[in-house]
């Protein structure tokens, strides 16, 4: 374990007074023999920006489905929002959901809707909480407007670039108004430019409604931006955890790898 | 002689290997099945989005329909005319064209005709869905996927069926009124009216009802390959071009075992 690691754990662990958002202990997950999680473990705390780094295909896009039920763990506890999905019911699950916005990497947009229907798939199974708003306009137009994309309410998408899908899908992502959202690669397959407003839209969301995050990615310049914390996710496990700070100036060479310009 | 043993031995692997994959297929496509009846009687019910599917499924195949419909009326009879002329009974024809049409060529053409266009359409549309993660973001919303999307196009292709096959039918059998107009002088009303008299609820109804088992199985695995598409681009192909040979071969099974039935309650 790498000196880092032991530092930031034993913070961690000494207990911060910040509510926890997210909790994942010992999470297992394999394909046949291939591990992908071997016992790892993570804690996001309320309004923070946590990063999980590692290489492609080493488990962080499965680590990201088990937090929000659309994959099961072998084993290990999965804890949101104070609950733990893992013996949760369809139901609750459901509406815990609501709670959990979702960038996904490629977008996910919707092919058949125009970016209002698209906007509005959400609300539909979330009514309950927006009693006395009949019009889901304003909250479409809400949403747009932070992403800078109010006049393609009526586009479908296929007629957007690919960094106005991903805004279309970060205000998708937040219309519900969540308390935690998670980023699959949010950068990923743009051009520096339009990775560098994702960013920027990213934290200003999170200034404006408060919001935890966990993000997934391989992009240093993204992580240093906007982390808080880190957490490097090497052979299924949470290998070390720290600040950007912190991270880079370790000597562990397994970790050194992901700095090296 | 050794290398013919070997031969031999990778063959018996292959076919046990085979046989072994088509069962689990069987048995997979069975649970998909029971997984549909589930949930469609489970509340909420997705109603604008089968409307929208009947609209797809129904509209949008009306034309193919039609098309093959009114050719296959023309070549039946024209091919069947010189037979009947030889044997004097030709005034058979409304009847033989329009029991043949309604019991079994008019089904089967249509399931077919419909296989490749509905069965490859969901088979390529929900595996585009699966591999760009929507089906995915779905689920994140709250919604269910399998309902919202399985359960609406099964339905879909289950209660449009009927209708495109009675289409076909009645297009198939002004096709065949058509060359009979023009060859044997025999009018519209004369051939239509020996068309219904020769039919009997024997013709009809058996094969009404099979055109629903023949819609459900389209859908169901247009669905199945579909919601099961393997990741990558690759995967959206293979499912379209599997979905449409499946439905296929099992609209013969389904055929096969609907006439048998019809057989002991109708005596053919």
């Amino acid at each position: 374990m790498s000196e880092v690691k032991e530092k930031i754990v034993s913070t961690v662990d000494a207990g911060t007074t910040r509510e926890v958002v997210v909790r994942l202990r010992d999470l297992y997950k394999s394909f046949g023999d291939n591990k992908v999680l071997n016992g790892f473990n993570m804690v996001l705390h309320k309004g923070e920006n946590l990063v999980v780094m590692g290489k492609s295909g080493s488990g962080k896009s499965v680590m990201i489905k088990c937090l929000v039920g659309l994959m099961s763990p072998d084993s290990g506890i999965v804890e949101v929002l104070g609950k733990n999905i893992v013996t949760m019911d369809q139901e609750d699950l459901d509406e815990l959901r609501s709670d959990i916005g979702f960038l996904f990497q490629g977008s996910a947009l919707y092919d058949s809707m125009t970016v209002r229907e698209n906007l509005e798939f959400p609300m539909r199974r979330h009514k309950g909480r927006f009693k006395g708003v009949n019009d889901t306009l304003p909250l479409v137009r809400e949403a747009l407007e932070n992403v800078g994309l109010a006049h393609t309410m009526d586009l479908m998408p296929e007629e957007l670039s690919g960094g106005m899908k991903r805004r279309v899908a970060l205000a998708r992502a937040i219309i519900l108004k969540p308390k935690l959202i998670l980023y699959d690669e949010p950068t990923s397959g743009l051009d520096p430019i339009t990775a560098k407003e994702i960013i920027g839209l990213m934290r200003s969301i999170q200034k404006k409604y408060g919001t935890s995050a966990l993000i997934i990615t391989h992009d240093v310049d993204c992580a240093r931006v906007i982390s808080e914390r880190m957490v490097l996710l090497v052979d299924g496990i949470n290998y070390a955890e720290g600040t950007y700070e912190e991270l880079v100036a370790a000597t562990d060479p397994k970790i050194n790898a992901f700095f090296k310009k | 002689m050794r290398p013919n043993k070997d031969l031999g031995m990778a063959f018996t692997v292959q076919i046990i290997h085979k046989t072994k994959e088509f069962f689990i297929e069987i048995g997979d496509l069975s649970y998909f099945a029971i997984r549909f009846f589930k949930q469609a009687v489970r509340p909420p019910f997705e109603f604008k989005e089968l409307l929208k599917q009947c609209y797809q499924v129904g509209n949008r195949s009306l034309l193919l329909v039609m098309a093959t419909g009114f050719i296959i009326g023309l070549v039946l009879t024209l091919q069947t005319r010189p037979t009947l002329i030889e044997f004097g009974a030709v005034s058979w024809m409304p009847n033989m064209v329009g029991i043949s049409i309604v019991r079994e060529v008019g089904p089967v053409i249509t399931a077919l005709i419909c296989s490749g266009r509905i069965a490859s359409g969901f088979g390529a549309e929900l595996g585009s869905m699966r591999v760009t993660e929507q089906i995915d973001a779905m689920e994140v919303s709250g919604t269910n996927p399998f309902k919202y999307l399985v359960v609406t196009r099964i339905l879909a292709a289950t209660l449009m069926l009927p209708l495109l096959v009675i289409f076909g039918d009645l297009i198939a059998l002004f096709g065949s009124s058509l060359v009979e107009f023009t060859k044997g002088n025999v009018s519209f009303r004369l051939y239509f009216n020996t068309v219904f008299e020769a039919l009997s609820y024997g013709d009809l109804v058996p094969a009404t009802i099979k055109s629903f088992f023949f819609g459900f199985v389209i859908g169901l695995t247009g669905c199945y390959k579909g919601y099961n598409t393997g990741r990558g681009t690759a995967g959206v192909g293979i499912a379209a071009n599997t979905a449409v040979v499946m439905a296929s071969l099992l609209l013969f099974v389904v055929d096969f075992i609907a006439v048998f039935v019809s057989d002991i309650f109708y005596e053919l």
